[in-house]
């Protein structure tokens, strides 16, 4: 056991905890704090693959924007909070079943496999992997129209998500 | 050394967790949860490829920030419905909200 398996299992074993937390917690709230919990632990996961980069915007888009707004929606919707109701439908044994097979599958699936056992290379020295990343997300060698697709879904669905939120009866930003 | 399949163990095991969440939890806003710790676990094994692979190809790391954008696009609109619904139906209980259930 070296100290990064060490990390590793711990770093694991919060995100799952945390994640099983997120999915069973009766009151939406701490779910959704239990989200930021789980999501930093990936954000951890992330430093230990030497994704410097993902791991900074995994805490700050993640945490800071997509899990706020949860938080947000969650106020906004708050009748529903009622704890006294079961927060899972009377079908939830098929969803747990549903997960454990999948599970399984996918375990049996990566038991079949032979670069499994793989291990990992070092770094070479001078590769710099942020900036290979902004390389490539620019050049037209590499993945600049996905890039500016993915930038494109971005604007629609945000557009689409203040109208569709917007409330005709509180304003007339549609006339 | 971390063996690569720990990552993916990992991985499965966190997206087992989301799809139950998704199939179980009656609050829509919970079930949009459910949904986030999926895309977090395809983040994973994106990245645990790229590491475990040729870190000289960046594929792995760009596919996981189009997964950021696109994860954000979906939780922007999500939320948005679930608003939208809430408003007009007052309710964000999946079952309850039927209006195109035959």
């Amino acid at each position: 056991m070296t100290g990064e398996q060490i990390t590793f299992l711990v770093v694991a074993l919060a995100t799952l905890g945390s994640a099983l937390m997120v999915v069973t917690t009766r009151n939406l709230i701490h779910a959704a704090l239990w989200l930021i919990a789980t999501l930093f632990s990936v954000a951890v996961i992330f430093a230990l693959l030497s994704a410097s980069f993902l791991a900074v915007v995994q805490v700050v888009v993640y945490i800071g924007a997509i899990a706020i707004l949860f938080i947000f929606a969650v106020m906004l919707t708050r009748k529903d909070m009622r704890d006294q109701t079961p927060q899972l439908n009377k079908n939830w044994w098929v969803g747990a079943l549903l997960a454990v097979l999948t599970f399984g599958g996918l375990y049996a699936l990566l038991q079949g496999w032979s670069g499994l056992s793989r291990t990992v290379a070092d770094i070479p020295s001078g590769f710099d992997a942020v900036a290979e990343l902004g390389t490539e997300l620019t050049s037209f060698t590499g993945y600049v129209l996905p890039f500016e697709v993915a930038s494109v879904l971005l604007v629609a669905a945000l557009v689409g998500a203040v109208y569709v939120a917007f409330n005709p009866r509180s304003g007339d930003i549609r006339k | 050394m971390i063996p690569l399949s720990w990552y993916l163990i990992l991985s499965a095991a966190l997206f087992s967790v989301g799809l139950f969440g998704v199939l179980s939890r009656r609050n829509a806003v919970a079930i949009l949860l459910g949904i986030e710790l999926m895309l977090n676990s395809v983040n994973i094994n994106l990245v645990a490829f790229w590491r475990y692979g040729n870190v000289m190809h960046m594929a792995g790391q760009v596919f996981a920030i189009i997964v950021f954008a696109v994860a954000a696009a979906e939780v922007s609109v999500g939320l948005a419905l679930v608003i939208s619904v809430y408003r007009r139906r007052n309710t964000v209980i999946a079952d309850e909200i039927d209006l195109m259930k035959w």
